[in-house]
Order: C-alpha cells, then structure tokens, then sequence
C-alpha cells in the first residue's frame, strides 16, 4: 500500500503558491473541502485561479477567499448566491469565465481521463461558442472544449483510506469524483480518514492512485444553503 | 390569467408514465407537486441525483442531499447517487425524457435566453445550457410579459441566448403555445383569457386556427 495520509492541513496544502490554478470540489455548499478553504484563508495565497461550479455564499465556502480579495479568476457555472461575487465582477476587479455545468463537469473528468479535447452541444450559437472549433456530428453543431488543466484539485469525500481511495455520500459526490485526479496533485479532505483493509473495495467511487494527499478534516460545518422541508401531516 | 401554481399544474399534465424528468429552479420546481398519481416519473437532479423524493420533514434534513437548487430534498426507492459528469453524460444522451425549464425570453423559432442580463445580472447558465442543447422535449414555464408589460414571447430575444431552436412549448400565465416550423401556434388560452388579451401581449406572431379552448388545470 502506498500511504497517501498527511497529518494536518497545513501539511495537506505545502506547495500552493500565489498564482496557482486550484480545482474545489462541491456544488453549492454540498461536499465543499470547508476545512482546506479555511487552512487557504490562515495562508494567504493571492491571484488564484478557481475552478469551482459556484463559488460559495459571502461567509462561506469560496466566498471566504473571495472576501480576502485571494481569487484573481473565478471559472464555474453559477455564482448567483454570493454578493461580494457580483459586486468584484461587476466593477472588474474579479475576472469571471462562466461555462455550462456539463461542460465544465466534462473538462474537470478529460483532464481526469487524459483526454485533451471532447466536442459538445452546449452552447453552440450562444456567446459561449465564439472562437472555438464548430463541427457536425450525425447531423448536429457541436462545438470543442478543452480539458482543465490545474496545478492543484481539492476535493472532499465521506469516508477515505490512507490508501487515497475515496467514497463519498449523497450529492456531496458531485464535481468531487470528476475533479480527483484532474489536478497535477489531488488533495482530498475526508469526514472519516480509515486504515487500510477497511473499506469494501467494492464500494469505492474513486481509486487511491487519483489521490496524492489525504487528511481527516478537524470539523465540518455543512451548513445548508436552501433548508427546505415539509410539515408531518 | 393562472398563477405560478397553475403554470405549474397545467404543465404537470405534459408528464408522461415512465418519464424522467428534469426540473428548473422556479415553477419547474413546483410541477413535481402535480404530477398524476397514478403515474410514475422519476425526477433528476443534474447535481447528481435520479429518483428524488420530497422535502424532508423538519429535523431530517441531510447536508449531503440536495437538488440542484440547493434545497435539502429526500430520495425514493430506486434512486441513485452520481457524480455531475456522469449526470450531464445521462442528459446529452438522451435518456432524460422531458426538461422544464424557466426562461427571460423564448422566441419563434425555439431560441431560449435565460442567464444574462448584460450589465445587470450574471448569475451563470449553470446546467441549463447542457440541457436545452440535449433534450428533445423542453417545456418552458415563464411569465408571458415583464413588470413592464413587455412581451417575452418574441420574434427574435433580444438577451444573449442560452440555446437555439430547442423550444417546444411555453406555458405562461396567459397561454399554452407550441412552436411549430412556422412559428408560435396558440393551442390553449388560460381560463377568462381572450385570444385578443393573448394576442396584444404577445409581440412575436402567433398561428391561430379555429376556436382556442380554455386550459384545463385541474
């Protein structure tokens, strides 16, 4: 077994330096590495480039580093819970490259797979079309898109060996699965960091070779964005 | 003129047995609340999950499971968790049935505008461009004119588009319309609705042939 586990989240980061391209794992708040997102808070590192399909609420998530002014570049799908977001793009001081969740979904799993390019319909005849290659498939537009390329990707997991492999629960899996193993190192935080010869091989969702470090985050807040509920009849 | 509840109950009717739905945030939501019982559908959720259930009752709420609008939701028997690539690889081939979906403009030939407003608001397309550029039956749910009056039934949108021809009906307040090679084709006008209140609100044309029934909602 080739042990992937680091002691802390300090020793998790080593290596992110200003001007880095970092891929966070979560939708939303669900799944987000909450506990590395804090440790970028404490470093300071500035002129990020995140790959992230939101980019949190104002006190949360990647709104906290969005706050510290830390984000040079924002690359998701939908930002549109965050005020301190709207406000950097608005006046400019943010840069924002918005792109269809599949597609970005697509770009995190290619860079994942070893695969450069793919083609797509999404977006074809939309702004997010002009100046890429345009080609037809059994009839149809479609236009190419490239794989993510990105020095670090932090995801989050429920239950993960020293091993790195990884499972995860619920929808917290979302871009988590496709974004292990998409980074030139692939830092995962998990609820439950477990020895090796634990886990069901069987039930693992993504495999340890997509994982250089693993940690136990210290707390998880999960906090809900939308409590939504129905009342006992 | 029916409000956000019927939109959503009148398009409840447009779901089939065995269908698997995707709904938009909005009144797509609500459609889910009126679907026939005696049907079944099952509901996905471009996060990552088939088979969503209701909300949970207070106090079972679980971070870990959501919908694509964020709210905690419950799952049914039979349902799967996915990652989002596999999610969207499920929704480009084709084996979501029906996409309802909310939108700021859709015009005559299907064009659908929904996530800008230039200089004003930017949120992000999030799934809804994946969508409408896969699906082969999209229902839009929308309001047929703006605070203003305006109509947003149109010959041409005039907001950055979110996807091309992809439209086959609209239900508004005001109507149900299907677009046809030809253009919008009034099918339905919503009850105590004229087809002259419908055609003055609408500003793109609008194929109108014989006598124009009343929706059913309920």
């Amino acid at each position: 077994m080739i042990n992937k586990k680091v002691n802390t989240v300090q020793e998790a980061l080593q290596g992110i330096e200003n001007g880095m391209t970092i891929m966070f794992g979560g939708f939303g708040l669900c799944g987000i590495p909450e506990n590395s997102i804090a440790e970028m808070v404490q470093k300071g590192t500035k002129n990020l480039t995140c790959i992230s399909n939101n980019a949190g609420v104002d006190d949360f998530g990647l709104g906290l580093l969005l706050q510290k002014k830390q984000i040079k570049k924002m690359i998701s799908s939908y930002v549109g819970e965050n005020a301190e977001f709207e406000r950097q793009m608005l006046s400019g001081e943010l840069e924002v490259d918005l792109i269809p969740q599949g597609t970005l979904a697509e770009r995190c799993r290619a860079a994942q797979a070893g695969i450069p390019a793919f083609f797509t319909p999404a977006g074809y005849g939309t702004e997010i079309a002009e100046g890429k290659e345009v080609r037809e498939f059994n009839g149809k537009m479609h236009i190419m898109e490239h794989a993510f390329k990105a020095d670090f990707a932090i995801v989050k997991a429920w239950k993960g060996d020293e091993a790195g492999n990884l499972i995860f629960k619920g929808t917290a899996r979302n871009f988590n699965a496709c974004m292990a193993g998409a980074g030139k190192i692939t830092i995962a935080e998990v609820e439950e960091l477990v020895p090796v010869g634990t886990l069901d091989p069987n039930q693992i969702h993504i495999p340890g070779i997509m994982v250089q470090r693993i940690f136990q985050g210290e707390k998880f807040e999960k906090r809900i964005e939308q409590r939504t509920v129905r009342q006992r009849q | 003129m029916l409000t956000k509840e019927d939109i959503a109950k009148r398009i409840a009717k447009e779901v089939k047995d065995r269908y698997f739905v995707n709904l938009g945030i909005g009144i797509p939501t609500l459609v889910a609340n009126y679907v026939r019982e005696d049907i079944t559908v099952e509901f996905q959720s471009e996060n990552g999950v088939l088979g969503m259930g209701p909300f949970p009752f207070a106090g079972e709420e679980d971070a870990d499971i959501i919908n694509a609008g964020k709210q905690t939701i419950t799952t049914l028997p039979g349902a799967s968790f996915f990652d989002s690539a596999f999610s969207f690889g499920m929704i480009r081939s084709k084996k979501v049935d029906l996409t309802i979906l909310g939108a700021m403009e859709v015009s005559e030939n299907g064009d659908i505008a929904n996530w800008k407003i230039p200089g004003k608001m930017v949120k992000g397309m999030g799934g809804a461009m994946d969508l409408v550029a896969s699906a082969e039956n999209i229902i839009v749910a929308m309001m047929h004119v703006n605070k203003a009056g305006e109509s947003k039934i149109l010959k041409k949108c005039t907001l950055p588009l979110t996807g091309v021809g992809c439209v086959k009906k609209v239900v508004t307040e005001l109507a149900v319309l299907e677009i046809t090679p030809k253009g919008f084709k009034l099918l339905e006008r919503a009850p105590g609705v004229s087809v002259e209140h419908i055609i003055a609100s609408t500003e793109a044309n609008l194929i109108i042939e014989g006598e124009i029934p009343e929706m059913i909602i309920d």
